[in-house]
């Protein structure tokens, strides 16, 4: 319990709510003293004020009816059960009317306004003790006649003190559940956020542990728990991608880097085991650098790839007409379609352009148009090379079509994958890799490549994002 | 020729000073950035060949440094890096060619004796002249024994980029650097077959073949 009273102190939201709480509290007992003192002082003004009309009415009675009426209206007064306190005494002190008791002699021996209130018992009140502290007090004034008579009228603090108390022991009650109920709610908002926390915990101790595939707890509040959650899911999310294309290209990279090197290493023996002339060997040298440039041209595109893909930090966009690059390229391999009976054809508004990479776009032109020339129509393939608007001006696409036998639906975007060959047989040279590098091209261009069906064959559309 | 090697990667270093001694050049080699420079700075060599990332001090650095003081010695760099905007960072410092690693020997040597030739013969030449062929740069005539033979402009310019480096061998990629201005690598075998056609050209009915391939390296023009 109190390890984890002492974990949760370290909770931010259990320091915010304790912070809260005792500004809480120092707040709440300010206000309970000011609200109590402001009432005792309303209150005490209020008895003042009803001794002073007391005193006053007194005052006429006398005027009017001399000492003698003044005794007994007072002897009158003072069996009534208000809270004002009357005493007549004669020059010995022996009361001679009032309903005081007893009372400090001190009081009649200081004539005029008392300046501090002072304790008194009523006549009748079965407690006559007149030290104890539960005696009532009062305050009022003497007054001294000149036959030595003194007559005090007071009026009894007991109702105001009565009102103080109980304000003060209900802020004070109200005061203390507050409290209470702060400290539980503080508790339990700590302890809860804790248990959060905890979750949270556990599941990264799981993904730490090697379960990419484990998610931390989401739960229906959306709070700020919940969004920091989802945000760190997104990020485990790509993490897990990246980790399992990782994984993908290790396997494929032992694979198809695996074959040209076993390859290799044939030709090396077979050469060392049967050449005899020295125009064999040279033959066998030719053979094997040819292989060991195969797989140079594998290795220069995965790192292009992985450095297109990270974003290729040094890259500087520039202003790439894209007319311009189509025309080049239909230019560059007419002759190569031409001499397999083929064509290249070119449709391209004027003045496209974007900002980009010159060179990585005319290597993604270039994979496309290797690839339809690879896998297209053998007998007589037709490419065109489209570039356009899109009718809201959005996009720029260009378009590498073929008359070739497509690829199957299904397929489509598996083969934008790194190292994925449809053709299983193997029997054109390449690495699996142009498809990809072109969706590595597009994403650093933030355009998108799109697989679709020409009837026949296969269309490829780039698809740029216009400025 | 003569011929510097600044590189930090003394088996590589020595790979190629002996390719290069066995191809009839004379070669020395640094090992670091600030032996390279001071060597360098000596001068009399006919090219450098500066590695990027050394040791000490990079490759760039010292190009740019002799740059500064006036020094014109034609430079190819090398470098393991190899993307299209390390090649502009690299020939703006002051290289005049660049070479991703690993690199084919031929291409190499095929692209040294280009920048030798280049900052020997001048470019402004108005004429070339392989054997009977000749081209002329302004008035963009080629004639062979006399007899005019009409060219499409990027023929033209094939022709053009073969002819001033006559006697020499020019790989594929230079080709396709030089004459359509894009550095990368094309699979299928596009420049061969520009390069047949305009052999058609130029030496139908023509006894004697000027345009020759070399094989694992590339073409070269020749009497």
């Amino acid at each position: 319990m109190f390890q984890q009273f002492s974990l949760m102190m370290k909770t931010t939201a259990a320091r915010l709510s304790a912070l809260y709480f005792v500004l809480f509290i120092l707040c709440a007992v300010f206000l309970v003293f000011y609200m109590t003192n402001l009432a005792t002082s309303f209150l005490r003004n209020q008895t003042q004020q009803a001794l002073a009309a007391e005193i006053d009415d007194l005052n006429r009675v006398f005027n009017r009816g001399g000492l003698r009426g003044l005794v007994r209206i007072i002897d009158g007064r003072s069996r009534r059960p208000d809270a004002f306190v009357y005493l007549v005494v004669d020059q010995e002190n022996r009361t001679l009317a009032g309903n005081v008791a007893k009372l400090d002699q001190r009081v009649l021996a200081n004539v005029g306004w008392q300046q501090r209130p002072f304790r008194y018992t009523r006549i009748g009140e079965i407690n006559d003790r007149l030290e104890d502290d539960s005696s009532p007090r009062a305050i009022g004034q003497v007054f001294q006649f000149t036959n030595g008579l003194k007559i005090l009228v007071g009026r009894d603090l007991g109702e105001p003190e009565r009102f103080q108390h109980i304000i003060r022991r209900s802020l004070g009650i109200a005061l203390g559940v507050m409290a209470i109920g702060g400290f539980l709610i503080w508790f339990f908002v700590g302890r809860h956020a804790l248990l959060r926390i905890d979750r949270v915990s556990a599941a990264s101790a799981r993904i730490v542990g090697g379960d990419l595939s484990e998610r931390l707890p989401v739960t229906a509040a959306n709070d700020e728990f919940d969004r920091l959650s989802a945000s760190l899911n997104g990020m485990l999310g790509r993490i897990e991608t990246l980790n399992s294309g990782l994984r993908d290209v290790s396997d494929s990279i032992a694979h198809d880097l695996k074959t040209p090197l076993t390859r290799l290493r044939n030709r090396a023996e077979a050469a060392l085991r049967t050449g005899k002339t020295k125009e064999e060997y040279r033959q066998a040298l030719n053979d094997m650098i040819e292989e060991s440039d195969h797989l140079l041209r594998i290795f220069n595109a995965m790192l292009l790839i992985s450095r297109v893909e990270a974003g290729y930090s040094k890259h500087v966009p520039d202003v790439v007409t894209l007319s311009e690059i189509v025309l080049d390229l239909a230019e560059l391999y007419a002759p190569v379609l031409e001499d397999s009976g083929g064509a290249i054809s070119s449709q391209i508004e004027d003045d496209l352009a974007i900002m980009g990479n010159r060179e990585l776009i005319g290597q993604a032109l270039t994979n496309l148009i290797d690839n339809a020339i690879k896998y297209g129509n053998k007998s007589g393939p037709k490419i065109s090379l489209i570039g356009r608007r899109t009718k809201d001006e959005k996009f720029i696409e260009l378009i590498v079509r073929d008359n070739g036998v497509g690829i199957p639906i299904e397929q489509r975007d598996r083969v934008l994958e790194r190292f994925v060959r449809l053709d299983e047989s193997r029997s054109e040279a390449g690495s699996g890799l142009g498809l990809s590098l072109v969706a590595a091209i597009m994403k650093l261009h933030k355009g998108t490549i799109t697989l679709d069906e020409a009837n026949p064959g296969l269309e490829v559309v780039l698809s740029f994002p216009a400025k | 020729m003569k011929f510097l090697i600044i590189e930090d990667d003394i088996e590589a270093a020595r790979y190629l000073k002996n390719a290069l001694n066995e191809s009839g050049h004379t070669v020395d080699m640094a090992h670091n950035g600030i032996d390279g420079y001071a060597l360098a700075d000596h001068g009399g060599y006919d090219a450098l060949i500066v590695d990027r990332m050394m040791p000490k001090r990079d490759g760039l650095s010292v190009i740019a440094e002799l740059r500064e003081n006036g020094d014109r010695t034609p430079v190819l760099i090398l470098s393991a890096l190899g993307e299209v905007d390390d090649r502009v960072t690299g020939l703006r410092a002051g290289g005049d060619d660049y070479l991703t690693k690993p690199y084919a020997f031929t291409e190499l040597l095929a692209r040294l004796e280009a920048l030798v030739r280049r900052g020997g013969a001048p470019d402004g030449q108005a004429q070339y002249q392989v054997g009977d062929l000749t081209l002329d740069r302004l008035s963009r005539d080629v004639k062979r024994g006399g007899e005019t033979i009409l060219l499409q402009p990027r023929e033209f310019r094939l022709l053009e980029y073969l002819m001033r480096h006559g006697g020499q061998v020019v790989t594929r990629t230079m080709l396709l650097e030089n004459v359509w201005d894009y550095h990368f690598d094309p699979q299928t075998n596009v420049i061969d077959v520009h390069i047949s056609r305009l052999r058609g050209k130029i030496e139908r009915g023509f006894d004697k073949p000027l345009l020759h391939t070399i094989r694992g390296a590339g073409y070269v023009m020749r009497d």
